[in-house]
């Protein structure tokens, strides 16, 4: 009896010293992890919970199986829609945001041009105004009938075009929006990383006589290839979550066609307009899924890339 | 690696590269100017939306919309800023925005760098367990714990709340990961140990040796923070009900899409919240990018 008495007593003592010794490091991160608890990992279980139940936020949830999932990726056009065109719209900003980045990025760094700094400043303008007032002025630029930019059209002999009218033009329209606000992000991390390339490899390669192109195509672009595969996945992660630019532009119901619908506006419609609380989380976590699946792509991808 | 060499000695062995000696020259100039026609006129296309807005922001609806457009500032601006206040408590919502992102941003930048410090100074168990999972938490994209997030608040009473929106933000992964990339690399265990020496508590070498050291990261941290709250939408849009607790991105956000939109106005209030931010953000620049710059490539 004595035994099992006393046998926790060293093991609390044990618990109270190492308590003493880790305490301050323990206290440090907590906040972390108890803002977790409460904001991440709770509302993560709910909406899983939700997603499997019918809720219009009020009454009791009730139970519906798979129906939501089922309804979502079959059934529900909208949902369907909204789907490609996020995809869509995210290779299209994707591609020239970051080649443009690249370019730009290659160019400053080449040496030929002084103001590096100015031209840094200049292309990182953009991205510190908010998506909201970039969407507002861009709502001006392409105009309801006549626009700045149809005039410059003009300009070059080319009919105007009714950007925000046209089922066609919409997504042109919020890919120079979002590409125009977020190249100079991507060319600061270009430049991050140009300027982590050894300058002897250059010197090197000059000795053995290949030119500017040949340095780009050998040197430059391979040893860059991590930075560009992180800003490319970055990047499509960022990029199926839109939300605020076509929100703006093209208004919550995506605008003709529902041409400008990404997945995040249609699970804000289903949630805080249409009331349909169980079905928007089981978009979510479709959403979820697409994303983990990317991000643990990217990790397989940096793990191998790593141990080259 | 053969055909390389043989270029290299045929440029060492014939007068061929020698003979023409203004042509690379030539051609370095050439390229250098078309550089600079194209790098200036990207950088120009990047100003030019903000020349645009402050066109806009100065003049009457009927003007910018009129064929051909204006292209010189006019003289509407106060104008355009009494029908602004007209439609909106846009003082208000000013203050808002100031309070809200400042509020996270120290609250933040704090409980960050103390969880990035302790992350990167001390050994404790399940450090890299704590740390990893810290990690895996930024794959969770906000629009899956959006809707519970959205019903805790209505439970915990902050609609129409600002701690909705500054509680839940007061701690960060990203910030923390940011803070021990820097101070694992930064802050010498040596110092740290004098300051142990000397009587210092943690708490005490916490913020008497490491805050000090790792500023220019908090620096960079703290601009992100601010930039991303003050440019926040999602959030504000579903928790503020009341015009009074819009932050600016929601109350812009309320003119756009009104049958008769006042572009005036709507300009003049963009025109305000971009602004300060601009200013803010010329007088920095140069340290900012730097900052960022540095820890951009962390994660590779």
């Amino acid at each position: 009896m004595a035994a099992i008495v006393t046998t926790p007593r060293p093991r609390r003592r044990a618990l109270a010293s190492a308590w003493r010794k880790y305490k301050w490091p323990y206290l440090f991160i907590s906040p972390f992890y108890i803002s977790f608890l409460i904001f991440g990992l709770f509302p993560l279980l709910a909406a899983l919970y939700l997603g499997f139940h019918s809720w219009d936020g009020m009454s009791a949830p009730h139970w519906v199986g798979l129906r939501n999932y089922v309804r979502l990726l079959t059934v529900d056009q909208f949902f369907l829609q909204s789907l490609a065109n996020t995809f869509i719209l995210g290779v299209m900003c994707l591609v020239p945001k970051l080649v443009l980045a690249l370019l730009v990025a290659v160019a400053i760094n080449s040496g030929l041009l002084r103001g590096k700094t100015l031209y840094q400043v200049l292309y990182f303008l953009p991205i510190v105004t908010s998506p909201v007032a970039v969407a507002i002025v861009f709502l001006t630029i392409f105009g309801q009938r006549t626009g700045i930019l149809n005039y410059v059209l003009a300009g070059v002999g080319l009919q105007p075009v009714r950007w925000l009218v046209e089922p066609w033009t919409i997504k042109p329209a919020i890919t120079l929006l979002i590409v125009w606000h977020e190249v100079g992000w991507y060319m600061v991390i270009y430049l991050a990383g140009l300027q982590s390339i050894p300058q002897d490899i250059y010197d090197a390669a000059s000795v053995d006589g290949a030119n500017g192109w040949r340095r780009l195509l050998h040197i430059t672009l391979p040893m860059l290839a991590p930075v560009i595969l992180f800003t490319v996945v970055v990047d499509i992660i960022g990029e199926l979550q839109v939300f605020a630019e076509p929100f703006v532009l093209v208004g919550p119901s995506g605008g003709p066609d529902r041409q400008g619908l990404t997945m995040a506006m249609y699970l804000f419609q289903n949630a805080f307009v249409g009331m349909k609380m169980g079905y928007a989380a089981a978009q979510a976590y479709v959403m979820f899924a697409i994303i983990a699946f990317l991000s643990l792509l990217n990790i397989k991808v940096f793990g191998r890339s790593g141990t080259r | 690696m053969d055909e390389e060499g043989a270029q290299i000695m045929v440029r060492l062995t014939t007068p061929r590269a020698t003979r023409r000696p203004g042509s690379a020259a030539l051609r370095r100039r050439l390229s250098q100017a078309v550089l600079y026609v194209l790098v200036t006129g990207g950088a120009l296309l990047c100003l030019f939306p903000f020349y645009w807005m402050v066109i806009v922001s100065t003049r009457s609806s009927a003007d910018v919309f009129s064929f051909p457009p204006p292209l010189t500032p006019g003289g509407l601006f106060p104008q355009n800023v009494q029908s602004l206040l007209q439609s909106l408590p846009y003082g208000r919502n000013y203050l808002n925005s100031v309070l809200y992102a400042t509020s996270v941003t120290v609250l933040m930048l704090f409980f960050d760098s103390l969880a990035g410090f302790a992350f990167a100074k001390y050994e404790f168990p399940g450090r890299d367990a704590l740390f990893t999972f810290l990690l895996s938490t930024m794959m969770i994209p906000y629009t899956v714990t959006l809707i519970p997030w959205f019903i805790e608040m209505k439970w915990f009473g902050w609609i129409n709340s600002y701690a909705a929106l500054i509680i839940p933000s007061a701690v960060d992964a990203f910030g923390i990961f940011w803070m021990r990339q820097y101070i694992a690399g930064a802050v010498p265990g040596e110092l740290i140990d004098a300051a142990r020496i000397d009587g210092c508590g943690d708490f005490g070498i916490y913020h008497r040796v490491v805050v000090h050291i790792a500023s220019p990261a908090l620096g960079a941290l703290g601009i992100l923070t601010f930039l991303g709250n003050w440019n926040n939408l999602v959030g504000p849009l579903i928790i503020m009900r009341d015009p009074a607790s819009f932050t600016l991105t929601v109350a812009l956000r309320t003119l756009v899409g009104l049958r008769l939109t006042d572009y005036g106005a709507l300009m003049a209030g963009t025109v305000l919240s971009v602004v300060p931010i601009l200013l803010g953000y010329l007088a920095g620049a140069r340290r900012f990018i730097a900052g960022i710059t540095a820890g951009s490539l962390q994660g590779i």
